[in-house]
């Protein structure tokens, strides 16, 4: 449009020459662009070419950039790749740790500061992702999931005892499975209705907890007890932890001490399932898991004795 | 032409100079592009002070960084050291971590407070001689007259077409200027990071991406802000001129022209009598020194950034015709009308706005002051685990976790004791303790550590469904203790 140039018309306010075209008496003014913002696109279009050649950029067809499917650009780069190596450095920085905890007794575990921070973090994560389903996010599980914190072993609480529970499982498919089966008194028709009753009241007096039961109600209870339960329960109701019947003489019951919850339970016989972790999880984090567990507060030292060393 | 010389001669020996203000009201527009300005060299008491205000406060920022404190093995000695990555400000023998920043706002405060009455005694101050772009405009200008001559030869040179000795000045000029810029970016970070090893590290590529960031934006600002914009940085950028001017009030200090001394102004011959004119022989001396560009004469102005260079141009030319000094002087606002109306100066220093500047910087000094000698340097807190609430246990006792976090801010591990103020039938288990020391706690230097405890209540003595107690630490060989309440939650109604 330069033969248009001498006869564009000037805006006298501004300067600024008009565009040349009139659209029904009205003119538009062409006001440069700003300088700098010019230049700012320039470079950026200078700056995209100099990214093409260094960074991945072009989608390409399949078999015509290599192995890929866009161009890699002269730096190779690869996130999925960057993704991978940082995956790797982190297993790499905490392999020092799982080497440490390989072997560790539990006493060596807990007097290493840094390894016994190192452990509750590793058996804190694992918890949150495989067993909190269970025994809820603070391990203090429900009627019928053990809660973990407490002194209350069915199977027995050494460190041994968890990381045996935590590879076997209780009643699952591994061919090594802790297992019991306590009978379904109830449902199978072994007991009446009013025996159930009687033995609930004096399973619940053995522990102190009964209610207002007349002597012969309790005495009914101690002889159905005596044939039908002593044999796992032990005649004095401590249990055994061989065939994982519970202690009944203690203050915490894994399904309830109500006297409806003990009637529910010796009427329905309980099967509750772990399942197995060996080769689903990998020994170090079995380890640290039984470690975590061990170290919830309940966890027996291996002779059977008291929880640790006490203060004032 | 023929009056060509008297009009060039302000007074016998001196030449008016050409110099206009660049805000000069006639020729002001919407928009104007920069008009160069060339402050030619002043001479006298004020120039000499802001010289030594300059090399004092870049000989602090770019010195400082050096120096060295020893903290003992593992700690950074430098003196001054904002550690980013071991989350601590270290001063001299002050050492801050970051949940203390309030004493860094304490300081600002301070700052600011200390600005404020300043300025209501003296002015913009601030602005004239220790605001660091004046500083570092100053020092880049006296660079530029350094290569191109003073201000005469610089505009000379200006005009001139493109030779090699224009190009060597030139290239010369913007060269020390980046250097200098560059140090400039550099010293900043010496801050963050130990400077001796920062500056090894720097040029052979090894530094951290963000201290190239950090000295790149830095010597750009630097290079571009005192090289390029200078006075336009004050005019346009900065909000202290506009705060600056409800800061001062008509007894504060201004860089003031005399009006009842200097009017009517006026060249002035050979033996001419003084009587019925002005002091002021127009000789514009003020506005050649002046690197805002503007004429004081037309009073205070936003541009104005008092750095008193007029003063010196104004008393060296005072001195040359045998008038007395102080033309061009700090004065208030209300006296020069009082020497309009024949009457003395009265100074009023001390005015309820000064009153409350100094007092509120003199509380806030206590307080800050208060609390950096109440520093304690043991700290302790405790969580209660609230997942799960309370552990019933096999025998009917109660049981609650707890997370203990001990605070060392001393520079040497401690050994502590862990006591529980409470109930005496309260059963401890410490996570980690020595079978032959169940309450000790052994803490690092100058860090926070975690602890695990578990406190059993027998059955016997739960009552009701809470029980309230304290922790203690006491370090077994200073005696320092410290202390934090907890709870015993029973479960029991």
């Amino acid at each position: 449009m330069s033969e248009h140039d001498q006869e564009r018309e000037r805006d006298a306010h501004s300067g600024t020459a008009t565009t040349g075209h009139e659209w029904d008496g009205i003119k538009e003014l062409d006001t440069p662009l700003p300088r700098w913002w010019l230049w700012v696109f320039y470079a950026s279009i200078a700056w995209s070419v100099v990214y093409m050649i260094f960074m991945p950029a072009w989608p390409a067809l399949p078999g015509l950039a290599g192995e890929t499917d866009h161009t890699r650009g002269l730096r190779d780069h690869s996130e999925r790749a960057n993704v991978a190596q940082a995956i790797e450095e982190l297993h790499a920085s905490r392999a020092s740790g799982f080497a440490a905890l390989e072997g560790a007794s539990i006493d060596q575990i807990e007097n290493d500061p840094q390894l016994l921070g190192f452990v509750r973090a590793a058996g804190e994560a694992a918890f949150g992702d495989n067993c909190a389903t269970c025994h809820g996010s603070g391990a203090q599980g429900a009627i019928g999931y053990p809660n973990l914190n407490d002194d209350v072993w069915l199977w027995g609480g050494t460190y041994e005892d968890i990381r045996t529970t935590l590879r076997y499982g209780i009643r699952s498919e591994h061919p090594d499975t802790r297992f019991s089966q306590m009978p379904s008194f109830g449902r199978d028709e072994l007991l009446t209705g009013s025996e159930i009753a009687d033995v609930a009241d004096y399973v619940l007096s053995m522990s102190g907890r009964a209610g207002d039961v007349s002597a012969e109600a309790l005495a009914r209870g101690q002889e159905t007890y005596d044939i039908q339960c002593a044999s796992c329960h032990m005649p004095d109701g401590t249990g055994d932890r061989m065939q994982g019947a519970p202690n009944l003489v203690d203050q915490d019951w894994l399904y309830g001490s109500s006297r409806e919850q003990v009637i529910n339970i010796i009427h329905r016989g309980p099967y509750g399932v772990m399942p197995a972790w060996e080769g689903r999880l990998n020994e170090a984090t079995i380890d640290a898991l039984a470690a975590y567990v061990y170290l919830l507060g309940g966890g027996e030292e291996a002779e059977g004795a008291a929880n640790g060393p006490t203060g004032r | 032409m023929s009056d060509k010389n008297t009009r060039a001669m302000a007074a016998p020996g001196i030449r008016k100079s050409k110099a206009e203000a660049v805000n000069a009201a006639d020729t002001r527009e919407l928009y104007k592009k920069r008009e160069p300005i060339y402050p030619k060299l002043a001479h006298g008491k004020f120039r000499t002070v802001k010289w030594v205000v300059m090399a004092v406060t870049l000989g602090i920022y770019y010195l400082v960084p050096f120096l060295r404190w020893d903290r003992g093995a593992d700690a950074p000695d430098q003196a001054v050291l904002v550690d980013f990555a071991g989350r601590r400000f270290y001063f001299f023998f002050i050492e801050i971590w970051p949940q203390e920043v309030y004493y860094i706002t304490g300081l600002l405060i301070l700052a600011a407070l200390a600005l404020f009455l300043a300025t209501a005694l003296f002015g913009r101050v601030w602005c004239g001689y220790a605001c660091p772009q004046t500083v570092w405009t100053d020092l880049f200008i006296w660079v530029e007259r350094a290569f191109e001559g003073d201000r005469n030869a610089r505009i000379k040179l200006d005009r001139s077409p493109m030779s090699f000795d224009k190009a060597w000045r030139k290239i010369g000029k913007h060269t020390v200027w980046l250097v200098i810029a560059l140090a400039t970016g550099g010293a900043w970070i010496l801050y963050f990071h130990d400077a001796y090893d920062v500056i090894g590290n720097f040029f052979t590529g090894q530094a951290e991406p963000s201290s190239y960031l950090f000295a790149g934006i830095l010597t750009f600002t630097t290079y571009t802000l005192a090289g390029t914009m200078r006075e336009q940085v004050c005019t346009y950028m900065c909000p202290w001129p506009r705060i600056q001017a409800a800061m001062t009030d008509r007894d504060a200090l201004n860089v003031t022209y005399r009006v009842d001394r200097g009017e009517p102004r006026g060249p002035h011959k050979k033996n001419e009598s003084w009587d019925g004119r002005g002091d002021c022989i127009d000789c514009k001396q003020c506005v050649a020194v002046c690197p805002m560009g503007i004429d004081i004469r037309d009073g205070a102005q936003l541009e104005c950034i008092q750095c008193a260079l007029c003063i010196d141009a104004c008393d060296d030319i005072m001195k040359k015709v045998d008038r007395p000094t102080g033309l061009i002087t700090y004065e208030t606002d209300d006296n020069v009308d009082r020497f309009q109306r024949g009457e003395k100066a009265v100074y009023k220093f001390i005015r309820p706005r000064t009153v409350v500047y100094g007092v509120a910087f003199a509380i806030v000094a206590a307080i800050m002051l208060a609390a950096l000698l109440n520093r304690s340097e043991l700290e302790l807190n405790s969580q209660r685990d609230r997942n799960p609430n309370f552990v019933i246990l096999s025998d009917g006792s109660v049981r609650n976790g707890y997370n203990l976090k001990v605070v060392n801010k001393a520079n040497e591990p401690r050994t502590l004791t862990l006591s529980i103020e409470g109930d005496p039938q309260i059963e401890t288990r410490l996570l980690g303790a020595a079978d032959d020391a169940p309450m000790q706690l052994r803490v690092d230097a100058d860090r926070t550590q975690d602890f695990v405890i578990y406190l059993t209540l027998p059955a016997s003595a739960i009552d009701g469904a809470r029980e309230t107690f304290n922790f203690r630490v006491t370090d077994t060989r200073t005696g320092e203790t410290a202390t934090t309440p907890s709870m015993i939650v029973t479960g029991a109604e």
